[in-house]
């Protein structure tokens, strides 16, 4: 069960848009035992939801900007990083929060249309949360890869000959 | 003016394979999508990729030890007795070789002696009767049957068998049928070997790629160590055909007379691919299982939709090939794949290419991507729609 299960979520973190009748050959079971296991996997939130990746400069003139802000903070007693983090993780403009260990406390990737809309929000609203004491911005100027995903891969047609032994 | 052909008779006698000229149809058109294909669609993984990058960096450059850098024979027979519970010696009983391809050439002409008779199973790889024919031997076949799905049987090898017969070349898991001899299958077969005091060359390029039952190594087999010439590489399951890099593990007497006439022929296999290949035995196994899993999965996904469509399909037990039928559209196996590649753009490999009983049937690679795959199916249903 567990096995299968594995495979399943193997499967579509690769590509959320596979249809249960595909996977349901490539693991050789039936359409339906797919359909109950995806139902259980969303009921015990092991499957969160089904993003796209998407390369929006392909098809509209939208500049993104990505920040990664490392984000030194006052841990509170009792709940330490946590209610700090979630002070922070609640804005929509915060795509990911991760608590790290090193010089910082909190790394924070922060998207927006534009430079300055990013700096409006990282000096008005992550600045001037009381337990922020600092923040180190970085902005993104290239992806090479995201989410495992190499973006302009260019070269990765199939070199091998038509027929071989 | 020249007045006789330069061509030794034996040279020129060879019959071009069939797959040559199918390729050379599938090669002049476009956006084919080729399930012809003997190898892997993944690339080298990164890291074997990486190492070679730095023995190069390092100097790495010059020949190796006639039978291959000691510490890959090492590596190669920690991974067989860890993998196959073999042990070969690495000094005395292992040689790394240019493919699988070479260790069969070097086996062959290593043991075969003029008119003695070497069995090679049908339908099989592509390169077995030749090789035999240029060691001075003489090749007989065994065609083995759709109703065994296509695995040799005791009684197939024991009727083939003459006062001639030297050895037989075994490949477990089989290419083009995916026909994997479980462990007691091979019992049986090695009875018969043992009887009748015969050589094998096992041909096991296939033997991670298995799905059904793990593989047994015909050398585990009881008495089997002492006549077996353990031939595999790292072309399948490594994803590292164009490196050219195999070998092959025996009794040190064939081992050690392999090297000698390596040493004469070859000097030694790449050095670049062989530091490339110290990485995939050492730190490999993370990148072969992903490869062996992604196999398994298409594998599932082919046979289905074959078996949908009407083109009958057994599940191949390993390697990266399933062989359906084709019978039911009442073609030959020629005018299907031929048709099918003028109609409808995907290229399979006609059945009879590997010998006579592979006539009915065709190869398709599921070493393809599931895309590809996908969209492979759509266009032979459609082609098969229109014949049955
Ligand atoms: C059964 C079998 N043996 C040997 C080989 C040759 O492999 P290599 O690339 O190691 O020479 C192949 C390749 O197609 C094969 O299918």
């Amino acid at each position: 069960m567990q096995e299968q299960e594995v495979e399943l979520l193997q499967l579509i973190e690769k590509n959320a848009n596979l249809e249960p009748s595909k996977i349901a050959k490539l693991m050789a079971v039936s359409e339906e035992e797919v359909r109950e296991l995806l139902r259980s996997l969303e009921e015990k939130k092991a499957i969160l939801g089904y993003s796209t990746l998407i390369d929006w400069a392909k098809v509209v003139q939208k500049e993104e900007v990505t920040a990664m802000v490392d984000v030194k903070v006052q841990p509170a007693r009792g709940s330490g990083f946590d209610k700090v983090a979630e002070r922070i993780y609640r804005f929509p403009e915060v795509k990911a929060v991760y608590l790290m260990s090193g010089a910082y406390d909190l790394s924070v990737s922060v998207e927006g249309k534009t430079m300055m809309e990013i700096g409006r929000f990282i000096s008005e609203k992550l600045s001037a949360l009381d337990s922020v004491l600092s923040t180190t911005t970085h902005f993104v100027l290239k992806r090479y890869k995201h989410d495992g995903i190499i973006l302009d891969d260019e070269d990765d047609n199939d070199k091998r000959m038509v027929v071989t032994p | 003016m020249k007045k006789t052909s330069f061509l030794s008779k034996q040279a020129d006698s060879l019959q071009p394979s069939g797959i040559r000229r199918f390729f050379d149809l599938a090669a002049q058109m476009e956006d084919v999508i080729s399930l012809g294909v003997g190898e892997p669609d993944f690339v080298t993984p990164w890291s074997f990729i990486e190492h070679s990058f730095h023995a190069l960096e390092q100097g790495y450059t010059s020949y190796t030890e006639n039978a291959g850098m000691l510490d890959l024979r090492e590596e190669i027979s920690n991974y067989l007795l860890g993998s196959f519970g073999v042990n070969y010696d690495a000094e005395k009983e292992i040689i790394v070789t240019v493919g699988a391809s070479q260790a069969i050439d070097l086996a062959l002409r290593a043991t075969v002696n003029p008119g003695e008779e070497v069995l090679v199973v049908e339908p099989g790889f592509v390169a077995y009767v030749p090789t035999v024919s240029l060691a001075g031997g003489t090749p007989v076949t065994i065609q083995t049957r759709p109703e065994d799905d296509f695995k040799l049987t005791p009684e197939l090898l024991e009727a083939a068998i003459t006062p001639r017969t030297k050895a037989i070349i075994l490949c477990n898991p089989n290419n083009p049928t995916g026909a994997a001899l479980t462990g007691n299958e091979l019992v049986k077969v090695a009875e018969v070997v043992e009887k009748h005091d015969l050589l094998v060359l096992s041909d096991e390029i296939y033997a991670e790629l298995t799905y059904e039952d793990v593989h047994t190594s015909f050398p585990a087999i009881k008495n089997m160590k002492e006549r077996t010439v353990l031939i595999s590489g790292f072309s399948k399951a490594f994803a590292m055909t164009g490196w050219r890099l195999g070998y092959a593990t025996g009794p040190e007497e064939i081992i050690q007379t392999m090297v000698k006439i390596h040493q004469f022929t070859m000097m030694c296999a790449p050095t670049i691919a062989q530091h490339a290949a110290l990485e995939a035995m050492k730190n490999g196994k993370s990148s072969v299982d992903y490869m062996i899993k992604s196999y398994e999965q298409r594998r599932n996904f082919i046979v289905s939709s074959l078996n949908e469509m009407g083109l009958s399909c057994p599940n191949p037990g390993g390697a990266f090939y399933a062989f359906p039928s084709i019978r039911e559209t009442g073609l030959s196996s020629a005018d299907f794949a031929e048709e099918l590649l003028q109609e409808e753009q995907v290229a399979v490999v006609p059945g009879n290419v590997f010998g006579e009983s592979g006539e009915g049937f065709v190869r398709c690679s599921y070493a393809t991507s599931l895309k590809q795959l996908d969209e492979a199916m759509r266009r032979i249903k459609r082609f098969v729609d229109r014949r049955i």
